[in-house]
């Protein structure tokens, strides 16, 4: 039996009926075609999923869309605004944070909210803030400094 | 000629959709009208089956059809294998298990319904009456005559093999000392971030089908699904869209490609299969898996004189596509970085009830490098020598390239001593080998570890390849001025887009942005042999940089008509042919021709013809134009602008380095942390540095997961204990220490961009150096050697006396 859910996603409000089983995940990428968020292991293990779910970083593949119901949820296609790269976008691209591009979205989602919470973190706060996403290519480094610009260009603006 | 960015660190060109999340994987792409396809998978690593029940699954609400081994036996060939060896056994790998299932996770029956969760629900109701048979899973025991697995071949064995050159026995018999040490080298699962996925529609009209599929081999695939399943070649279309990482997993052809494409083309309809991460490490290809013994003879002074390898190879159940060929990888890089004048290796391959092993990023060649690089720290321990100085005393001179090693390989270039002398310095070797000493007497337990790597890349010769070793590029120059570039190679994520536009736009003098680089679509790109084994930049970069050659003596040749000059007076510089003072132009010297298409401003309908009249130069538009309008040409000139180049290398390249890890292990907890790495590589010419450095990265972040974390665990019974990301530790973030990366650049005589390739140094030259650290770490406990992974438990273990 199908239930009625209302959220908003990426701020336009959306109204479905989904089956109770279905996660979010699918649901963000099967019915609202947002393909950003990917599955990487449908164990909330690896974070490729990581959308913002009113305001915290979650792994949409273990959340049910019903449990999003009346919720506001953030993922990759929403974090530039009006045409402009959000700064954890800006610092993976400057600083060759992403290679196959695959954790990329839910890394990106997942160090936005590491800066929102903490916007000048040590490299040891980097680490332990992208403890629960995985990359398999770029080593972190990359990453790390990609996390880096971010706070430093965000600081700056 | 410019020189505006090859060598520079430009931003990926690849990266704006994929950070804007933007890219397309399989799983991003929906036709209507797909259905969904779930796998039933063995729970036995070895059972006959002896009935199957599929009508609960079959007439469950929304399930379309569901196909078991017997279906699909007569209508789809076997899985391919392509490593050819001398007597070698290969198994009748069917697409879905018949009468036997071979390993957790082979593949039974598959369920087609409307959406991925009815099938998955589906697979949960086909009954299945598995009869155990008696498990191997040690690949010694399958060697010594444990359970056969394919019946029909008497024993285990899947080929023997001795190879390498020298008077092996002689060098033992005159050595001053020798030493043996047993080496495990642990199954790994590769773990691409994406799991592999496969979209297969069929149009029936136009009897075609197109498979998008998650590959590193698009060609490839395209000749051998096309066989498998009956099609004809010319009517299959390999699609790799965006591919989430490979390291090898994805250069294969797999059961569910071929199946996939099958069902399409009974149902008439698109179909798609997404690996979930479980299946992934149950029947995604899995990396090394070897148990050997090294045994390495030398002089007092440590000079080397003679190394065996002999080694089982754990193959797995079947061969996948070159299953066979990986030890025989091994064999070959067994010299290292050194000279060594007798070399064996000897390899017993086995079956056993596992997924098969295949190529994992290094593929044959990290084992090669980790027993060579073991060995030597095990003589400098005997020797009481420095890590360092025993490698430094075997190394070939600059001088003796092509340098030649007994296992029939010859170097094309290198300078071992230069890479190791930088990283030395980098670390401050001297100075870590005292606050080493010092730590000691505190009590502290402080390790370096140093690995000289020289690796094999540029696979390769197609002497040396089981299906070609050349690759492909067409670059094109458009009517308007645009540069496209098709390329046979596959990249997925190391950054070819970008690289391959740097080569082409410094050759062509044009802006980056203009040009579009194109791979991965079997329906627009020439064949190709696709990006693995470090060789997409040496082989296939150079057929992009040969085949501008082409076009531009093509251009040339079209310019110096226009001009009416004589053709060694048009020289090409910034992206114009122009008339070099003093030469007479049909008409008086003008200035440079505007650029003939503006933006914006398209013709509608014909193409203008270019003006050329007057003009002392032309830009590359101009000629393009030319060459597409063709009404003004040289005699005998093709229209078009467009040169296909087939790169045939001479030889492999063999990029080197040195690494060096320092670790510090806690007494109190046996955990190992990394006060330092310095890497010194050196890939040849580097197109772009940051590209390079990535690379580097991922790689020895993959080694830190072999040394330290990794491992792929099947218990007696067979059954894999490590299925999840929870059981199967890839690093994290908070693993890894900040790199302090350098290099020394020695280009490679084989191709003329000089590149030697960098893909899999990192995995191949890193593991060696933290193994060596946290065993100089543990030296004072008498410790020589340690099998990866070397876990804290080890360690408390070793510090504990346990």
């Amino acid at each position: 039996m199908k239930k009625a859910i209302n959220l908003s996603v990426n701020g336009v409000s959306h109204t479905d009926e989904v089956e109770p089983r279905m996660l979010l995940v699918h649901y963000l990428r099967d019915v609202l075609e947002l393909t950003g968020t990917h599955v990487g292991c449908e164990t909330s293990l690896c974070g490729a999923c990581t959308v913002m779910l009113d305001g915290q970083a979650v792994k949409s593949c273990t959340v049910f869309a019903v449990q999003a119901d009346g919720s506001t949820v953030t993922t990759i296609e929403g974090l530039a605004k009006n045409g402009e790269l959000h700064p954890v976008q800006e610092g993976f691209w400057e600083k060759h944070g992403l290679q196959c591009g695959y954790c990329t979205p839910g890394m990106i989602v997942t160090a936005a909210q590491l800066l929102n919470r903490n916007p000048d973190p040590s490299r040891e706060e980097i680490c332990h803030g992208l403890e629960g996403n995985l990359c398999r290519c770029t080593g972190y480094q990359h990453i790390i400094e990609a996390v880096q610009y971010a706070a430093k260009k965000a600081g700056q603006r | 000629m410019t020189d505006n960015y090859v060598g520079k660190r430009v931003k990926r060109t690849e990266d704006p959709r994929l950070i804007k999340g933007l890219a397309h994987y399989v799983d991003d792409i929906s036709l209507p009208g797909t259905l969904h396809v779930a796998f039933l998978r063995s729970i036995y690593a070895h059972a006959k089956i002896n009935s199957i029940d599929v009508e609960a699954a079959r007439s469950a609400p929304g399930v379309v059809a569901v196909y078991t081994g017997h279906d699909v036996a007569t209508q789809i060939g076997p899985v391919p294998c392509a490593g050819a060896l001398p007597d070698l056994k290969v198994p009748d790998h069917r697409v879905l298990a018949t009468n036997k299932v071979y390993f957790v996770g082979h593949p039974i029956a598959v369920v087609v319904a409307r959406d991925r969760y009815v099938a998955r629900d589906a697979v949960d109701q086909i009954m299945v009456d598995y009869e155990e048979l008696p498990v191997v899973t040690d690949v010694e025991q399958a060697a010594a005559g444990g359970p056969v697995i394919h019946e029909a071949f008497g024993d285990n064995i899947a080929y023997r093999l001795t190879s390498g050159e020298g008077d092996i026995d002689a060098a033992f018999a005159a050595a001053d000392r020798t030493i043996k040490q047993r080496v495990l080298h642990k199954r790994l699962a590769p773990i691409a971030m994406e799991p592999r996925g496969v979209l297969a529609r069929y149009f029936p009209g136009e009897q075609e089908l197109t498979l998008w599929s998650s590959t590193q081999i698009p060609h490839l695939m395209r000749t051998q699904v096309a066989l498998m399943i009956g099609i004809p070649e010319n009517k299959l279309r390999v699609i790799t869209p965006e591919v989430g990482g490979g390291f090898g997993s994805k250069l294969n052809v797999y059961a569910e490609e071929a199946l996939l494409a099958w069902i399409s083309m009974q149902l008439g309809k698109p179909v798609k299969w997404i690996e979930t991460r479980r299946e992934n490490i149950q029947a995604t290809i899995h990396g090394r898996g070897q148990v050997g013994d090294v045994e390495i003879a030398f002089k007092n002074d440590g000079t080397l004189t003679g190394l065996r390898y002999s080694v089982f190879a754990d193959l797995g159940a079947y061969h996948q596509l070159l299953t066979p060929a990986i030890p025989t990888l091994t064999g070959l890089m067994l010299s290292g970085a050194y000279k060594i004048p007798a070399i064996q290796m000897n390899i017993t391959a086995c079956f056993t009830n596992k997924m098969a092993t295949d190529a994992y990023r290094g593929a044959g060649r990290p084992e090669a490098t980790y027993i060579v690089e073991r060995a030597l720290d095990l003589v400098a321990a005997e020797l009481n020598m420095d890590a360092a100085e025993v490698r430094r005393k075997n190394f070939p001179a600059p001088s003796e390239f092509p340098f030649h090693t007994a296992t029939g390989l010859d170097y094309d270039s290198g300078d071992y001593e230069a890479a190791l002398n930088k990283a030395q310095e980098i670390a401050g070797y001297a100075e870590l080998r005292e606050k080493q000493r010092k730590a000691r007497e505190e009590g502290r337990l402080i390790g370096i570890g140093v690995s000289t790597y020289v690796e094999i890349c540029a696979l390769g010769p197609s002497q040396a390849m089981p299906a070609g070793g050349w690759e492909s590029a067409t670059v094109r120059i458009e009517p308007t001025g645009k540069v496209t570039v098709l390329t046979g190679a596959s990249p997925h994520g190391q950054g070819q887009e970008t690289s391959f536009a740097q080569i082409a736009a410094d050759e062509l003098g044009v802006d980056l942005n203009d040009v579009t680089v194109i791979h991965g679509d079997t329906g627009i790109v020439q064949y190709g042999i696709g990006t693995f084994g470090s060789r997409a930049t040496a082989v296939g970069g150079t057929a992009v940089f040969v085949a501008i050659q082409k076009l531009k003596e093509k251009a040339h040749k079209i310019a110096t008509h226009l001009l009416e000059a004589d053709a060694s007076r048009v020289s090409f510089e910034g992206g114009k042919f122009s008339l070099q003072k003093g030469a007479a132009a049909g008409a008086a010297a003008g200035g440079t021709s505007d650029p003939v298409v503006p933006v914006g401003e398209a013709p509608a309908g014909a193409l203008p013809e270019p003006q050329t009249e007057g003009k002392s130069s032309l830009t590359l538009q101009d000629i393009a134009l030319a060459a597409h309008v063709a009404k003004n040409l040289p005699p005998d000139t093709e229209p078009g602008l467009s040169a296909t180049y087939f790169f045939e290398p001479k030889n492999f390249t063999f990029p080197f380095g040195t690494h060096i890890a320092v670790v510090e292990i806690d007494r109190e907890t046996g955990d190992i942390n990394f006060l330092r790495y310095v890497a010194v590589d050196d890939c040849g010419r580097v197109i772009n540095p940051m590209l390079v450095d990535g690379q580097v990265h991922g790689g020895i972040v993959q080694s830190i997961g072999q040394a330290m974390y990794e491992e792929v665990v099947y218990d007696e019974q067979g059954q894999l204990l490590s299925g999840t990301l929870m059981d199967y530790a890839v690093p994290r973030a908070s693993h890894v220490p900040e790199f302090e990366l350098d290099r020394t650049e020695t280009p490679s005589p084989v191709n003329p961009l000089g590149v030697k390739g960098v893909g899999e140094a990192g995995t191949i030259g890193s593991t060696p150096a933290i193994v060596g650290a946290i065993v100089d770490a543990l030296s004072p406990f008498g410790v020589r050697h340690l099998d990866m992974p070397v876990k804290p438990e080890n360690v408390w273990r070793i510090i504990n006396g346990h």
